[in-house]
């Protein structure tokens, strides 16, 4: 366990490249924060089903940059993708299941 | 870490006959990523829950400018969460929860820039960066209390109750804002949510105590960071996800 010379530890200067990718990723993600906002003051809540499928739109979007770089799963193997993105499918079954019930229940209860 | 390697000499080359790693993830690091699968469901059963019980409620339909508190239908967000410390009166519609997103999403970001130091076996970066992404939790943690308690007391008006009285604030019986399930589920995602960022917060100190303690540095290898991290970044997918379907729906 101790081994490892502590001596023997050689510090890497910063990857530029990288440390750019990085930010990169964070200004995207701020822009669309910021573009979400536009929208949420800008679009009419009259248009509420194209608000909704904007603001779902860019959520994704910008899930899909938190998990695929910042959490670094876009650079894992295939295999772990997938063992990952697979079992999400059970939470779109559950997201029609119940936003059918719901409106089935509001049926029950006003109309 | 062990220091040997052991091979097997003339064994195939079998992809899960052991003795590699498929995935090329460590054991932990994998752990992580499917008890995050799980969390995920969590929350997602939390956030489809809210949508079944929305729906299940009529929608407001008149103008946004003449949007009172009622219990007969489902506020609207912004006119919930219009107010911020300091402005007292001001109607600042999500802005202060706007300010809470982009200091979540900075934490998230000196998180991958300690996670690149970590690789570059840097220890006084890692120390700094994980520094900054634990002030930032604290932050956010601190605005959502402040937030809460601002829920809680409620605004000067009120809201009026279906018997004709005035309620101020909410609890998870009743709330001035609308049907008792909405305040019932702010406590319970936000509150979820947010005793995630508590336990990140607290992952993430543990992480940092062993950095500046050389402890890390003797192990060798940073992956600890990189473990602490992915929940983290988790905390804020899970906070990009309740940001849209609580406050901008």
């Amino acid at each position: 366990m101790n081994q490892e010379n502590t001596s023997e530890v050689v510090v890497q200067p910063v990857d530029k490249a990288k440390v750019n990718g990085i930010l990169k990723v964070a200004l995207i993600l701020g822009v669309i924060t910021a573009l979400e906002f536009l929208i949420a003051f800008t679009v009419p809540h009259e248009f509420a089903a194209l608000r909704v499928i904007i603001f779902v739109g860019m959520t994704i979007v910008k899930a899909f940059y938190i998990v695929a770089e910042f959490m670094h799963l876009g650079h894992e193997t295939k295999v772990l993708i997938w063992s990952i993105m697979i079992p999400l499918i059970f939470v779109v079954w559950l997201i029609a299941a119940l936003l059918i019930q719901g409106g089935a229940i509001f049926n029950v209860l006003y109309q | 870490m062990s220091s040997t390697t052991v091979t097997l000499e003339g064994e195939g080359k079998s992809l899960w006959g052991g003795g590699v790693e498929p995935l090329k993830a460590s054991y932990g690091k994998l752990m992580m990523w499917f008890f995050l699968l799980s969390d995920a469901f969590t929350f997602s059963a939390l956030l489809i829950a809210y949508g079944l019980i929305r729906y299940s409620h009529p929608a407001y339909d008149g103008a946004i400018s003449d949007f009172v508190f009622s219990q007969e239908y489902w506020p609207v967000p912004e006119m919930v969460f219009e107010a911020a410390p300091f402005l007292h009166g001001i109607h600042l519609p999500l802005v202060f929860v706007g300010i809470m997103t982009f200091i979540l999403i900075l934490s998230s970001v000196t998180m991958v820039l300690a996670v690149e130091a970590g690789h570059r076996m840097d220890k006084q970066d890692v120390e700094k960066w994980m520094l900054w992404t634990i002030i930032g939790g604290i932050t956010f943690l601190g605005c959502q209390a402040w937030e809460w308690s601002h829920f809680i007391a409620g605004t000067e008006e009120g809201g009026r109750m279906l018997d004709g009285s005035i309620f101020y604030g909410a609890n998870l019986t009743q709330n001035q804002y609308g049907p008792a399930n909405f305040a019932a589920l702010f406590f319970f995602i936000t509150g979820f949510h947010g005793f995630h960022v508590f336990s990140g917060v607290a992952f993430n100190f543990i992480i940092f105590y062993q950095t500046v303690v050389g402890i890390l540095e003797r192990r060798g290898h940073y992956e600890m960071v990189e473990k602490v991290g992915l929940y983290w970044h988790f905390v804020d997918l899970v906070w990009v996800f309740v940001f849209t379907f609580f406050y901008l729906v």
